[in-house]
């Protein structure tokens, strides 16, 4: 069945069906039971499973992750939810010296099918603290799958891939993409591991992730106003990576933009321009260009937050530098809309 | 403390008690020929709390352990020899081993004898064992998840996020705590702001049991009367049971010639030995040297043809077998 719904909702149909199907899926978390239920993700899943399968969590982040461990090797699913991505560095002794190896240090003996979610803060002023999307340091480590969906429909079919999957996934959502309203089919099954070319196009490639692969679209379709037909790849999860699909990309258009939510310097950006260029090196027209946040932490004031955070506005001057085309004005484009659409408080 | 319920039992006890021991001098004497390629934590004189803790368990039981924990291996499973092979296979890095290799000493684990996961980063399996309890109220089944680990681990602040969690929900966790006064080389008074590890545990809602560590019948029998009490009464048990390393931290040598502690004399040292204490016990309630040598000797034979295969087998080839894709 096919229905538009919110990106919260298809959160939250994804929960409700696997805690339908299967017993053993189960759900804690800070506060995710209370009034507002992680922005609406969390709906009436109290209501209908009851507080045993999905209740709220003390400040105690690292045991509570330790417990999710603890209970994915004894047979549960369990799915920890973060408010914010930050949180999970509380987490990160259990995370990357527990969780991400216990399946090949017995070589197969032991597994740990746990889900954690986390939301990536962005709203207003979320600052230096509440502004992180960890998807480069958690899939540094051999052992985590990472995904982040960037539409409705990737919020539910990953989100229930994920659950099913016998391994440790982290399940980043930005917050801005719980303003979307998308059609989501619920019998459409999404793997991990498999990028997805949203937008087919022949000039260039732009490969994004998370809500930056929002801002691609925005940028595609100024370019497309101005005779630049670009190719927008999402890239859906970083581990397992979805080599084939970048690179049949990169090769087709000779030219990538690596649009990244997360600072370029040793981040994820980094690791897909050393394999483009590794892989793709005869085919390409010009070095791989990477967008990401500016160097600093991230600042709380609206002016500076609009130079800390990349747009499509970014994306656009990239191809246009890359195509060595002049620059359109862009006088009358609407930038950060989803900045408008918030109004707090968090 | 707790009385054998048949010569059986009281046999069964020692061949634990000796198992682990001479378990541990096979590692000794072994290590100085450079084949196992692993750091040790060896647990002479932890015996004591290690079988009787393991003793008292119901067989559904789900252990977790730290770096320290061949002693907890073998009292739970060195009565299957195929557990016993695996133990000194992971020990030489072969493929037969427990991890296959790729575990070594501080990641030991035999999910099917009840030892789900041990973990070289001092406490953090102990949360584990809450999960695990967790896992089993949420079934309505009565498994006992137990965390075994040193002193030191209850400065970290995962042991109190992991004892806050299981008194809240009242889970059927064992936290037993094999206090020896040390990490590594500094001591309790060193690093703790409070006195008295039993007196914090009463502040929470748990059953709080402390006691000597070097006997192993007072071991079992605090363990059996605290399964009891929190069948009744679910909630939490916090043991704590006092010991004495007798060797190094890490490694075979004992090390008193660093200086940071004197050595005992023999006479106390002699007290300290959970298997000597035990030996005295065997003597005083009527079984003989002849009796207990029969006991030493099968698990010297078992002990050595462990070892002598775990030399024979292969080093595994395969490093990216069971690598996420």
């Amino acid at each position: 069945m096919i229905r538009k719904m919110s990106f919260a909702e298809a959160i939250n149909l994804a929960m409700a069906r696997e805690m339908e199907g299967d017993p053993n899926v189960c759900a804690f978390g800070v506060d995710v039971k209370d009034h507002k239920r992680t922005f609406n993700s969390g709906k009436d899943l109290v209501e209908k499973f009851g507080s045993r399968r999905y209740f709220g969590s003390p400040l105690s982040e690292a045991a509570a992750t330790g417990i999710a461990i603890g209970a994915a090797l004894s047979g549960l699913r369990p799915v920890h939810i973060h408010a914010r991505a930050d949180f999970m560095l509380l987490a990160m002794n259990q995370l990357v010296n527990m969780a991400s190896n216990k399946r090949w240090l017995l070589a197969g003996r032991l597994k740990v099918p746990m889900v954690v979610r986390a939301i990536i803060g962005r709203s207003w002023g979320q600052g230096a603290q509440h502004s992180k999307t960890m998807h480069s340091t958690l899939a540094h480590f051999p052992g985590l799958k990472v995904a982040l969906p960037a539409s409705c429909q990737d919020g539910y079919s990953l989100l229930r891939s994920a659950i099913r999957d016998d391994d440790p996934v982290i399940f980043l959502e930005h917050r801005w993409l719980y303003f979307l309203n998308e059609e989501v089919d619920d019998e459409l099954a999404v793997p991990l591991g498999q990028s997805k070319v949203v937008r087919s196009g022949t000039d260039v490639t732009i490969v994004a992730c998370s809500w930056m692969v929002v801002e691609a679209m925005q940028a595609a379709a100024i370019l497309f106003r101005n005779g630049v037909e670009a190719e927008v790849v999402d890239v859906r999860t970083v581990t397992p990576l979805d080599d084939p699909t970048i690179m049949t990309s990169v090769r087709k258009t000779g030219r990538v933009i690596i649009a990244d939510y997360d600072w370029t310097f040793v981040g994820f950006s980094a690791e897909l321009s050393a394999r483009i260029t590794e892989s793709c090196f005869s085919y390409l027209k010009s070095a791989p260009v990477r967008i990401g946040l500016a160097p600093t932490p991230c600042p709380t004031t609206r002016s500076l937050e609009d130079e800390f955070y990349p747009s499509a506005c970014d994306i656009v001057r990239a191809a246009e530098k890359i195509l060595g085309l002049v620059e359109v004005n862009l006088a009358g484009e609407d930038f950060y809309t989803y900045q408008k659409l918030f109004k707090g408080p968090f | 403390m707790y009385t054998p319920r048949s010569r059986q039992e009281a046999l069964a006890i020692y061949r634990k008690l000796f198992l682990c021991r001479h378990g541990e001098e096979a590692i000794i004497r072994e290590y100085p020929s450079d084949e196992i390629r692993t750091p040790v934590h060896l647990g002479v004189g932890l015996e004591g709390i290690a079988v009787g803790v393991c003793h008292a368990l119901p067989p559904t039981a789900k252990s977790f352990g730290q770096l320290r924990n061949h002693c907890q291996y073998l009292a739970l499973c060195g009565h299957d020899p195929r557990a016993l092979d695996a133990f000194f296979a992971e020990l030489y890095g072969k493929v037969t081993g427990v991890g296959q290799g790729r575990a070594g000493s501080m990641h030991l684990a035999w999910p099917d004898g009840g030892l789900v996961s041990t973990s070289g980063i001092v406490g953090s399996t102990i949360s584990l064992a809450v999960g695990a309890a967790l896992a089993a109220k949420y079934r309505g089944t009565d498994e006992v998840a137990v965390a075994m680990f040193g002193d030191a681990a209850i400065e970290e602040g995962e042991f109190w996020e992991s004892l806050n969690f299981a008194c809240l929900h009242k889970l059927r966790v064992l936290f037993v705590c094999e206090d020896n006064d040390l990490a590594i080389h500094t001591f309790a008074h060193q690093r703790r702001g409070f006195k008295s590890i039993p007196d914090v545990m009463r502040g929470f809602d748990c059953h709080v049991f402390d006691g000597d560590g070097t006997n192993v019948l007072k071991v079992i029998g605090a363990i059996q009367t605290a399964l009891q009490l929190q069948a009744q009464d679910p909630r939490p048990v916090f043991a704590c049971f006092r010991w004495f390393r007798f060797l190094e931290h890490c490694g075979p040598n004992t090390d008193f010639n660093a200086g940071y502690r004197p050595k005992p004399d023999d006479a106390i040292l002699q007290a300290l030995d959970p298997i000597a204490n035990y030996e005295l016990w065997l003597a005083r309630n009527g079984y003989d040297s002849a009796e207990l040598r029969v006991v030493r000797d099968e698990v010297i034979a078992e002990v050595e043809r462990s070892i002598a295969a775990a030399k024979a087998a292969p080093y595994p080839a395969d490093l990216f077998k069971e690598v996420i894709s």
